[in-house]
């Protein structure tokens, strides 16, 4: 009866299906097409799968290369006009976006470094000590991440206040003088990386404990044995084993430090001047605000661009050297 | 034996710093709710302006309304005994109106303001998006970790590879969209393009790699549909993936700010972070003001947290580091 061919889990999976594989068999008879017959068998997978697939058709894959579309057009209100890489070639030449590209690049060379490494000191040292402790400064270091940037934003707004503010007041406990730090284009970006320096990496710090729990002990009694202290394991037993670890979380921190963007329009507005703008900034603006449909898609996608160049370096240089 | 002492040193500093760090990420937490109930001012009868304790320098580290009750107790008292004043007047009038000032930005909020029309509107965006998200995003990694199906593969890549485009990307396309479809200024422009997000199904489908093949096995045995099986046996073994999903997309919806300001205009149908925009624009001083909002926006979340801490570790760490 069957003439096609088929795998073992498939014969298998036939003799549920013989009710009604009497008739699919004469038809697959004719015409032997696998996939065909393997599609309508699993019809309720592609029914389960429907929606979601749906709304990502709609709302993901469609966008994105309607994006990549828009990129090479002009924008007209009665109908866009293709202009080739005309668009690009605006990005490329403008000031604002390199202004834009060397903030956000400044901004992320600075905060994902530190981020990262404070997020394993901040582990190393929460996870010598009892359970309670462990998950009360866990939780104590989580917390910041769970409410919203535009919070956390607002806050430090107020903290970086000329007059009243909390972050004069600390300093002039060590005879600093007053700093407009928001105000003026010299320190403007500086407090804002300074800001998302302090804020815990919520995420590292969960995920390194976790990744920390699951070295396995004797590892650590056999440096003892041969008599490494406990700096030395550290540096040749505990970083080399959260190496995946690290190169998640440097990823991760970097695709959302490119994106920066809450901060900027809550504290600052790119400004003064063009001091604190990035590119997630500048993409809002020229979108929303200049109504530069198509530039702004360029940017967007030289934006997608420069994060995928950087995720497959440190994709690269981290798993490299083990 | 020698060892102990430095052990038990190394242990405190270790408590010390810990502890200073803490403090320091906690701070601007502190900050926010201080802020907020910080009295805005005073004025005594001696005095020639109202004393400032919101914008004051030094800063006020605390609510000063009932430090402020104790500090003119003790003239109270005196003025009491002189039978300038009864005690009983100056305890009701003094408390009523530290109580009234120190929530008054919030009593401003609700009944001036739309703050009550926004909690609503980012509480029930939020519920909508996490169950559609569970059930949708469930149902696709059942079938992409549990099913052969010809496709399979393919279907999967493509949602993962989109995870790493940076959602700028699709902004502009999304707003013709929503335009195109009559959704501007509706919550349906948030919640469909929410309802998209690709994350869950990757969590679904490695949460659902676990769940034995034998017992789908026997369902099937005992005659049971595809949607039983899913909806009876799968279902209930994900709980803890569904759990944390779910934690996570409400975390995500309840803070999204970027896209809700695009297709917002209308102040009724803003949600929580939008309205504190606006709110800020109007009033970029009147921090005690701002605060009660910052407050509120972060209430709802770090009760989700309190309650849920398991489930962001679970979370954080299903298919994050091990995969």
């Amino acid at each position: 009866m069957t003439q096609v061919k088929l795998d073992p889990v498939q014969e298998v999976n036939m003799n549920e299906n013989r009710l009604q594989g009497t008739k699919n068999a004469k038809k697959s008879h004719k015409k032997p097409n696998t996939v065909w017959r393997d599609m309508k068998k699993n019809y309720s997978a592609y029914l389960f799968l429907l929606p979601k697939l749906i709304l990502f058709v709609l709302f993901v894959a469609f966008p994105v290369v309607w994006a990549i579309v828009l990129s090479f057009q002009k924008y007209r209100f009665n109908g866009s006009i293709f202009i080739g890489l005309d668009n690009y070639i605006a990005v490329f030449n403008s000031e604002a976006f390199s202004i834009a590209l060397k903030n956000t690049l400044l901004f992320t060379v600075v905060t994902v470094p530190f981020s990262v490494i404070s997020a394993l000191v901040i582990s190393v040292m929460i996870f010598g000590l009892g359970k309670i402790s462990q998950s009360f400064f866990r939780s104590a270091f989580y917390l910041p991440s769970v409410t919203s940037m535009v919070i956390i934003a607002m806050v430090w707004r107020w903290m970086y206040n000329y007059d009243f503010g909390l972050f004069n007041y600390f300093l002039s406990w060590f005879g600093v003088e007053p700093i407009n730090w928001l105000g003026q284009s010299a320190t403007a970006l500086w407090a804002l990386i300074i800001m998302s320096c302090l804020i815990p990496f919520g995420t590292g710090i969960i995920m390194y404990l976790a990744s920390m729990g699951s070295i396995s002990q004797s590892l650590y009694e056999a440096a003892r044995i041969d008599g490494a202290n406990s700096l030395k394991q550290f540096f040749h037993i505990t970083i080399p084993l959260l190496k995946p670890t690290t190169l998640y979380l440097v990823l991760l921190s970097t695709i959302g430090s490119f994106q920066v963007f809450t901060q900027i329009i809550m504290m600052t507005g790119g400004g003064p001047g063009s001091s604190t703008e990035t590119l997630v900034h500048l993409i809002y603006k020229t979108g929303f605000r200049d109504f530069e449909y198509g530039l702004a898609s360029a940017q967007a996608v030289v934006l997608f661009v420069i994060i995928l160049i950087f995720s497959i370096i440190q994709f690269r240089v981290l798993r490299h050297d083990e | 034996m020698k060892n102990k002492p430095i052990k038990s040193i190394n242990k405190i500093i270790t408590y010390i710093l810990l502890t200073v760090f803490a403090i320091i990420s906690l701070l601007p937490l502190y900050w926010v709710f201080s802020t907020s109930l910080q009295l805005s001012s005073y004025q005594s009868q001696d005095m020639e302006r109202p004393v400032s304790y919101v914008n004051a320098n030094p800063p006020k580290m605390y609510p000063m309304g009932i430090p402020l009750y104790f500090e003119h107790w003790s003239e109270a008292r005196e003025a009491a005994k002189a039978g300038d004043i009864e005690l009983e007047t100056y305890h009701r009038d003094m408390m009523s109106y530290i109580i009234e000032d120190t929530f008054s930005s919030f009593v401003n909020l609700f009944t001036k303001q739309d703050v009550g029309k926004w909690f609503f509107n980012s509480i029930y965006i939020a519920v909508i998006v996490t169950f559609g998200i569970l059930l949708f995003d469930s149902m696709a990694g059942y079938v992409l970790a549990k099913k052969k199906f010809p496709g399979r593969n393919l279907i999967f890549w493509v949602i993962i590879s989109t995870m790493m485009i940076p959602g700028q990307v699709t902004l502009v396309p999304l707003f013709f969209m929503v335009g195109k479809l009559e959704l501007m200024n509706t919550h349906w422009a948030l919640i469909l393009p929410d309802l998209a997000m690709v994350f869950g199904v990757f969590l679904m489908r490695q949460f659902m790699y676990s769940i034995p093949d034998e017992l789908l096995e026997a369902a099937r045995m005992d005659g049971a549909s595809e949607w039983k099986t899913y909806w009876t046996v799968v279902l209930p073994l994900a709980k803890p993936g569904l759990a944390a999903l779910g934690i996570f997309t409400f975390m995500s919806v309840w803070n999204s700010f970027l896209w809700p300001i695009i297709v917002l205009n209308n102040e009724a149908l803003y949600t929580l972070p939008v309205g504190l925009k606006t709110l800020q624009d109007a009033n970029l001083a009147s921090f005690k003001l701002l605060m009660s909002g910052a407050a509120i926006t972060a209430i709802p979340m770090i009760i989700v947290f309190i309650l849920f801490q398991r489930h962001f570790v679970k979370g954080l760490t299903i298919g994050g580091v091990k995969e």
